[in-house]
């Protein structure tokens, strides 16, 4: 028997028609078809019994509720509360992100010890109790020398137990170094407040305005809580309201407006002026709100007819003057007009005087206190403990000024921060605690942080995650997430009533990490004397749940707190000035516009940086939900774009996609251009909370873009003494 | 006449020639290499591939179920009960146990395993799930046990009076348990509980006619499980076109996820 090719293929061709005989050919299809369809890779929730957490989401100044849902002990997806007074079932990306921010790589652990140089990532992993005695140690060694004012604290958030707990803890151990970040909040509250004599944070009615004209406000980019403005937006198209967006650049919510005025970029106040003028010399205000026989009323008038005519602001602004008077009579007579201002997210507190102007014209359309307008809402601010009493130490170093520079009661100046420290003035920074902020990476004018970090002997980052101020600290203390502790969220930003938040834990902490309020007392504690004494609780939780008082079995219920009651300041007419009418005389005060940094000689161009829904804050990197939404002529690989209007890159000579050096009086940066109509031509632009630089685990956007904050630096306000920067100029060369 | 065209002529004229023998002796070799490969595939797909495809695994630790049913007031429902949102709660959790096994009863080892191992250190036992379906299979046991009043042993057979649990066959390639299939390989069944695959939920719905017509139905999932069934069984119904304008039956999506 010969075996040759011939045997072979009839062996071939029998095993063939054998194998059609099994069932091996239909098994296999089947289970590839079965395999194929549920990838092993892909990960599946564990079945099990579905839960729902009802809580608050922190991740911005929002406060809005969340419904959190479980498998099992599993946090498997973030929704907004149906119901809730803020978000009433809306989120935004951010908070739907959340689940990635309790489970990522990029929590931090356990206590970290540095053990290699400053931001080499070079950790020890120690023990809580280490930890803590080492920070105790420190703080012991500042107050032996009878210098705890060498101590700064840089917290994230300025509201709430957690930060009560804070100022007390620093009162009592003896500086009075608390500062906290500024926003377009408290510029917005502090220009509403010269009008009515009532200061706090500002409610916006946004749900009942029917004509909203936005000084540059990111309504649709994050302005105030995004679940709640973007509900109110879609509420106003519905109902046939209007939206005219005043913004250099087109922007998602020009885009979404009914019209778009691209004015000169910074002459919004000299719009809101002007549109004033117009409102006053035609008699189109609402008398009955205006106290129209202080001496300030004429001196506003006087102003107005002056400086503000039609004729001149058109020449600031670059809009022809019958838009400007068509404006103003328009947004006069609408039936519930509001105008709102705070650039893009509102993360800058910006210019008091545009703040002013803006709120003049509030005034003088009767929006203040009214329904579909704008009012002071009271912050909750009254905790109900007594006086910390200080001892000689902290009582004589209290007294010794903040670095800051912030007097007490008024917004703290954290853009002061980096100068204070780098000259040592008024006195050295010792010892650095960071509380849930990143301000090395979010301050602006990233060179000047630097320099100031490199003078700053000790420094201890409280986190939950690695990022850039955790890695360029000595000690990391990780904190529990939203998702893992108990606190309350005092107000929302930007609603209309007083508001509490319950945030709940959903999931059981995840890493060997604290409470934030827990590792205050337990400093406390371990400091003694008078420090320990100023503290009567145990633990967090116990100080949370006496501090609500009545209002914990609420927040246990219902997981918020809302003021029933509450009726705006100045609804009956009534507001805290002498004559019980609106004050103009702060408006009519010089306050001229803060200009920008930069000689306009050798930077011919204004560079703005501007926020995207699809980019968090400061102190969140973005999670992969949300930074995989990126378009790519934001972010393309690892490189940021500059939009750049096309006769103004025809001029510079380059294209859509070249590289080119974007340099300002603060630093510089390679990016790519890309090509937008959408921009002035004397404009360019490049998206914030780009440029993380992290290593290690914290990786997402690591590498990715650049930081604005790395291009622009703080401005003063000369009056309210807040950062007004909104841009800086620029120049644009091709490599 | 060419010398090859002779030679052709001669072979044609001899069958008992050398040559014809050697075709003779060729083709023998290829019917035997044939029935060989026949042969060979048979057990190899029959045999063999079975034995390749499934691994073998013990569970943590064997269940006696005949005990545990003799001993509870409900059946199957005592233990594997429905939430109050109509979830089914499938295998029990730990909690459900330690009320009687906070210690070790009785002497046998898997007894010993079970609370030394997993209720003393709180671990909740690993279970190898014979019926688990793939994660992208959706399937209510209220519709089916509630509603439509099905015994367990219909699609689950007698376990509920095992002693010892069965080893499980775990398929290679898709991971689940060789019960989804069946224990025939080539898929031959006898009784309702034999296999789990998408043709007998689809047979069962068509034979019982489970909600004859669509507007019977009250609830979306039966409803549209009969559009399923109509697609698999065409000639069911008759009464009834589904929305999509190309199939003209409905969404796949009510038990594929």
């Amino acid at each position: 028997m010969k075996i040759d090719r011939r045997s072979f293929l009839s062996f071939v061709i029998g095993g063939a028609a054998g194998t059609a005989l099994t069932p091996l050919p239909w098994k296999l299809t089947d289970d590839l078809s079965i395999w194929s369809q549920n990838w092993p890779w892909t990960p599946v929730p564990e079945g099990g019994e579905v839960t729902y957490v009802n809580s608050t989401c922190t991740l911005c100044p929002g406060g809005c509720g969340i419904t959190v849902r479980k498998v099992e002990e599993r946090v498997v997806k973030i929704e907004g509360m149906a119901g809730h007074p803020v978000n009433d079932g809306g989120i935004c990306p951010l908070g739907l992100a959340g689940p990635q921010l309790l489970y990522g790589p990029y929590r931090v652990r356990t206590p970290l010890k540095r053990v290699g140089q400053r931001g080499q990532h070079q950790w020890a992993p120690i023990s809580w109790e280490a930890a803590l005695d080492e920070v105790t140690g420190k703080l012991t060694e500042l107050r032996t020398k009878n210098e705890p004012q060498g101590l700064a604290c840089i917290t994230g958030d300025g509201r709430g137990t957690v930060y009560h707990l804070l100022a007390r803890f620093l009162t009592a151990y003896g500086t009075p170094n608390l500062i906290s970040a500024a926003s377009a909040a408290d510029t917005q509250g502090q220009a509403l407040g010269r009008l009515t004599g009532i200061e706090g944070p500002v409610g916006h009615d946004l749900e009942n305005s029917t004509y909203v004209l936005s000084f540059g406000a990111g309504l649709l980019e994050g302005w105030g809580t995004p679940a709640r403005v973007f509900k109110a937006n879609s509420a106003r198209v519905d109902h046939g309201g209007k939206l005219i967006q005043v913004e250099a650049r087109l922007s998602n919510t020009a885009a979404k407006a009914d019209k778009w005025l691209p004015i000169t970029p910074g002459s919004e106040a000299d719009l809101a002026l002007g549109l004033a003028a117009v409102i006053v010399s035609e008699s189109l205000y609402k008398t009955d709100l205006i106290d129209d026989q202080n001496n300030g009323w004429d001196a506003f008038k006087a102003m107005l007819a002056e400086t503000y005519n039609p004729e001149k602001v058109s020449g600031r602004t670059g809009l022809d003057k019958s838009i400007i008077v068509a404006l103003a009579r328009e947004f006069a007579k609408a039936e519930k007009p509001l105008a709102v201002c705070g650039r893009g997210r509102g993360q800058t507190p910006g210019s008091l005087a545009e703040a002013l102007a803006v709120a003049s014209l509030n005034a003088l359309v009767g929006s203040i206190g009214r329904a579909g307008g704008l009012w002071t809402v009271a912050p909750e601010t009254d905790t109900g403990w007594p006086e910390v009493e200080t001892d000689a130490v902290a009582t004589t170093a209290m007294a010794k000024g903040r670095i800051d520079g912030a007097a007490a009661q008024s917004p703290d100046r954290l853009h002061r921060f980096a100068p204070a420290v780098i000259e040592a003035k008024p006195y050295p920074l010792q010892m650095l605690l960071v509380v849930e902020a990143n301000p090395y990476y979010g301050l602006a004018d990233s060179q000047s942080v630097k320099t100031a970090w490199e003078k700053i002997p000790y420094i201890v980052s409280m986190s939950s995650f690695m990022d850039e101020t955790a890695q360029n600290a000595d000690l990391v203390l990780p904190l529990h997430t939203y998702l893992e502790r108990y606190e309350d969220v005092a107000g929302s930003a930007g609603f209309t009533r007083p508001y509490i938040g319950l945030v709940r834990p959903a999931a059981k902490p995840q890493c060997d990490s604290l409470h934030p309020g827990d590792v205050i007392l337990k400093l406390a504690k371990a400091l003694g004397d008078s420090v320990a004494a100023a503290f009567a609780w145990d633990d967090y939780d116990t100080c949370l749940e006496e501090t609500l008082g009545d209002k914990w079995q609420v927040l246990k219920e219902q997981g918020y707190w809302v003021d029933e009651n509450f009726q705006p300041p100045g609804s009956d007419g009534a507001f805290k000035t002498a004559s019980g009418r609106l004050d103009f005389a702060a408006v009519a005060a010089k306050n001229e516009p803060v200009a920008l940094q930069g000689e306009e000689g050798a930077f011919p161009l204004v560079l703005i940086p501007y926020d995207s829904m699809r980019l968090a804050g400061n102190a969140i990197e973005s999670p992969p939900f949300l930074a995989k939404t990126v378009e790519n002529t934001v972010l393309k690989g690892h490189e940021s774009f500059v939009e750049i209007n096309p006769k103004t890159a025809q001029k510079l000579g380059v294209g859509e996609g070249a590289r080119a050096e974007l340099a300002t009086p603060r630093g510089k940066a390679v990016v790519r251009v890309h090509l937008y109509d959408g921009i002035r031509p004397d404009v360019v632009a490049i998206a914030r909370n780009l440029g993380h630089t992290g290593n290690g685990q914290y990786k997402f956007l690591a590498g990715k873009g650049v930081n604005a904050n790395t291009l622009i630096a703080p401005v003063e306000d000369p009056v309210s003494g807040l950062d007004a920067a909104w841009g800086i100029r620029a120049k644009i060369s091709r490599i | 006449m060419s010398t090859d065209e002779s030679k052709a002529h001669e072979v044609a004229g001899s069958s008992h020639s050398p040559e014809s023998e050697a075709k003779n002796g060729v083709a023998g070799t290829v019917i035997l290499f044939f029935i060989l490969g026949l042969a060979a595939s048979l057990v190899v797909g029959w045999i063999v591939f079975p034995k390749l495809l499934y691994s073998q695994k013990n569970q943590p630790f064997s269940f006696n179920h005949a005990i545990h049913l003799d001993q509870v007031d409900d059946g199957c429902a005592s233990c594997h009960s429905f939430r109050d949102d109509g979830t089914f709660t499938g295998i029990p959790k730990l909690d459900s146990c330690v009320g009687c096994h906070e210690d070790v009863q009785g002497d046998t080892e898997d007894e010993k395993i079970f609370v030394e191992q997993y209720v003393q250190k709180q671990r909740e036992v690993p279970w190898l799930v014979y019926a688990k379906q793939p994660p992208c299979v959706f399937f209510s046991h209220a519709a089916h046990v509630k509603m439509g009043k099905m015994d367990c042993v219909t699609c689950h057979g007698h376990i509920g009076t095992s002693t010892h649990s069965r080893v499980y066959e775990q398929n290679r390639i898709t991971g689940l348990s060789r019960d989804i299939w069946g224990k025939s390989i080539a898929g031959f069944k006898e009784n309702s509980w034999d296999r789990m695959k998408m043709d007998d939920c689809a047979q069962c719905h068509a034979v019982n006619q489970v909600g004859v017509r669509r507007g019977d139905l009250k609830d979306p999932v039966s409803s549209h499980f009969l559009e399923t069934v109509q697609m698999l069984f065409p000639t069911s119904y008759n009464d009834y076109k589904g929305t999509s304008v190309q199939t003209e039956k409905d969404g796949c999506f009510v038990c594929h996820k």
